[in-house]
């Protein structure tokens, strides 16, 4: 394949290899090899891991997108979902060359150093597409999974939903036992066309040694709905990411729901900033979190209010567990037009007391009784996930939160 | 002997609000407890069910034969003492069918989840299981409903002793019939014992009980058949009656 035309993003790239975030921890990349153990066949522990972030590994299924380390072991299996195609970038890439112009677009590879060093060692990523006027009912699965020790794994993903299509991506990032240190990057771009509608949730589940620095962008246009599902249960060393989305068509609406579970000495920085461009898009973020042991955990908020019309609502929910946890909520809003309107809400503060007596008081230990009020809190309800998922994410919040509160 | 509560004296924030409360409850028995409020009707309640807020200075609670008295309220629960709330709280993402079943010693999100025992259990106080089983505790129930929530949850409890805590406070006329007559027949069908707190003798036309006591100042001041402290209370007021009694001795 032509990669020339990659060139100058690699160049753009070089610039910005020591360009640190402006949020978050900076990570020290060469501590990471983008070397990956050489494997071809699926590890066994593979299916349970992909199960706990949603997706089922199942040769029989379609619409499943798996990659381990640097390698791509399933994705052919797009063809038998009508109006659909799902593929490796790369091979995306060679069969379209229109696609190059989505490429860095809906964010800019010279935005820190972990968007620069994703694209000098990018390793594969996923291509999604909904063809125009296609409803695509069945949740596509994608999965990236990290084997090896120390891997830096940086896919490029790019998600167009053409005009009128609606799209449901459920997606999965975890890490193997094998891999107790690891670094990921993903960078994923968004293109909501006119009137598409694209439900993105995504569920991680990292190591304690795992850093993440996903960086996202996103454009959506007249009448577009981009929904995005973020849920993170397992403890994590490190991760901050701070996706941006663009309405920039009249109606435009996104929506981001975060369902954080931080634990052990996770440190958890998640924002997402909405840019209200056009007359009549809307945007909402609702973060829901749950902070138990040394975890630190912010949540930035932004919402940008430039034209008539427009609104966005900013909420986080914070309980604390612990006094050695922590939890700051720092909502920013923007109006750059008098006919916006913008709110925020937050709300951090300890286990009511009266609700644990009260679920105590049917027989219920105190252990027991946090971790259902816990899950309660917590609980997904997520737009466009389906039931059994919904499910999978509730009976593991419960049994994750009995063994994490003892002692609380 | 249900229970036995022998000369119990309770603070809150070192403030005296029980002051030497006697009380016996035996097998089927349905005792009420009324009075001005302010009596200490509700501190009594919840310190029988072990809230550990309210700090017992002396005395002992026996229930079933067994001293409770430093007992935490889940260990109280599990040994058949359940307690139905004047003011449940509301709780957001935990649904009511979930609620019944853990009541009622199921996890719902482990077990295959069987959703017959908490529909039988819903029918008993009258709740249409499609319309509230995936309802969210509590959350925008009226009055009515609230209680009947706590009555079906504490039927899957199967319980040995109720107190119920002004289960007809914000209750209108059709609402207390059904809460009457499930519990009634609750009482009934398990001979389980009843605490029955309350201001007013409607609940306990559908009660029957066997004994009535009112509280003033942290203390039971009085106690008599149900035939005969009623129609007292309902012509003299709770204060002439009490000091009727206290000047008689």
């Amino acid at each position: 394949m032509d990669e020339g035309w990659r060139e100058k993003f690699k160049l753009r790239a070089m610039e910005a290899l020591n360009k640190k975030a402006p949020f978050g921890n900076d990570v020290d990349l060469s501590r990471f090899t983008g070397q990956a153990v050489s494997r071809d066949a699926i590890p066994d522990d593979a299916p349970d891991k992909a199960l706990e972030v949603g997706i089922e590994l199942s040769e029989k299924k379609s619409g499943i997108y798996f990659q381990l380390d640097h390698s791509v072991i399933l994705s052919q299996l797009a063809s038998r979902i009508k109006g659909l195609e799902l593929m490796p970038i790369d091979d995306a890439l060679s069969k379209y060359d229109w696609l190059r112009q989505y490429y860095w677009k809906a964010l800019s590879v010279e935005q820190d150093k972990y968007t620069a060093t994703a694209e000098l060692n990018r390793t594969k990523g996923y291509f999604i597409r909904a063809l125009a006027n296609e409803k695509i009912t069945q949740p596509v699965q994608a999965c990236l999974f990290i084997d090896s020790e120390g891997l830096l794994q940086a896919p490029h993903n790019i998600i167009i939903a053409e005009e009128g299509s609606e799209i449901n991506i459920v997606t999965g990032c975890t890490v193997g036992d094998r891999a107790k240190r690891a670094a990921h990057l993903g960078i994923t771009e968004f293109y909501v066309k006119k009137n598409a509608k694209v439900i993105f949730t995504m569920i991680h589940s990292w190591g304690e040694e795992t850093y993440v620095r996903p960086r996202t962008g996103a454009i959506v246009e007249e009448g577009g709905v981009f929904i995005s599902n973020y849920v993170l249960i397992k403890p994590v060393r490190d991760i901050q990411t701070y996706p941006t989305v663009y309405l920039l068509g009249r109606g435009a609406k996104a929506k981001f729901n975060s369902i954080i579970y931080a634990s052990k000495d996770s440190i958890i920085d998640l924002g997402n900033r909405i840019i209200l461009m056009e007359e009549g898009s809307s945007g909402e973020s609702v973060f829901k979190v749950v902070a138990t042991g040394t975890s630190k955990v912010y949540n930035r908020g932004q919402i940008i209010g430039q034209s008539r019309d427009t609104k966005g609502h900013l909420e986080c929910r914070g309980m604390i567990l612990c006094p050695t946890a922590s939890i700051t909520a720092i909502p920013e809003l923007i109006a750059e037009h008098s006919d916006t309107e913008l709110s925020h809400e937050a709300a951090i503060g300890k286990l009511q007391e009266e609700q644990l007596h009260y679920i105590m008081s049917r027989g219920i230990p105190p252990d027991e009784a946090i971790s259902i009020l816990v899950k309660g809190f917590l609980d997904p309800g997520l737009p466009g996930l389906p039931e059994n998922l919904q499910a999978e994410i509730r009976r593991r919040l419960f049994i994750i939160d009995k063994s994490l509160t003892k002692g609380v | 002997m249900m229970l036995e509560v022998q000369g119990l004296y309770v603070s809150i924030d070192n403030r005296e609000v029980l002051r030497g409360v006697n009380l016996t409850v035996d097998e089927g028995e349905v005792v009420a407890i009324m009075g001005h409020n302010a009596s200490g009707k509700t501190t009594l309640a919840l310190t029988l069910a072990g809230f550990p807020q309210y700090n017992i200075t002396k005395g002992r609670i026996i229930f079933r034969g067994e001293d409770i008295t430093y007992r935490a309220i889940h260990e109280r629960a599990k040994a058949g003492l359940a307690i139905a709330f004047q003011s449940p709280p509301a709780i957001r993402g935990i649904k009511l069918k979930d609620m019944i079943a853990l009541a009622g010693g199921i996890n719902p999100w482990t077990s295959k989840s069987d959703t017959g025992f908490v529909e039988m259990i819903l029918r008993k106080v009258n709740m249409e299981p499609s319309l509230y089983m995936d309802r969210e505790l509590n959350v925008g129930f009226s009055g009515g409903e609230r209680k009947r929530s706590e009555l079906a949850q504490i039927f899957a409890m199967r319980p040995k002793l109720i107190i119920l805590d002004e289960i007809d406070s914000g209750v209108d006329i059709d609402s207390l019939r059904i809460l009457g007559g499930s519990l009634r027949e609750y009482l009934e069908a398990n001979r389980c014992s009843a605490i029955v707190i309350t201001h007013h003798r409607h609940i306990l036309q559908y009660l029957k009980p066997n004994k009535v006591h009112i509280m003033s100042n942290g203390r039971i001041v009085l106690s008599g058949s149900y035939e005969e402290l009623i129609p007292k209370i309902e012509a003299l007021g709770y204060e002439a009656l009490i000091k009727g009694a206290t000047a008689s001795g």
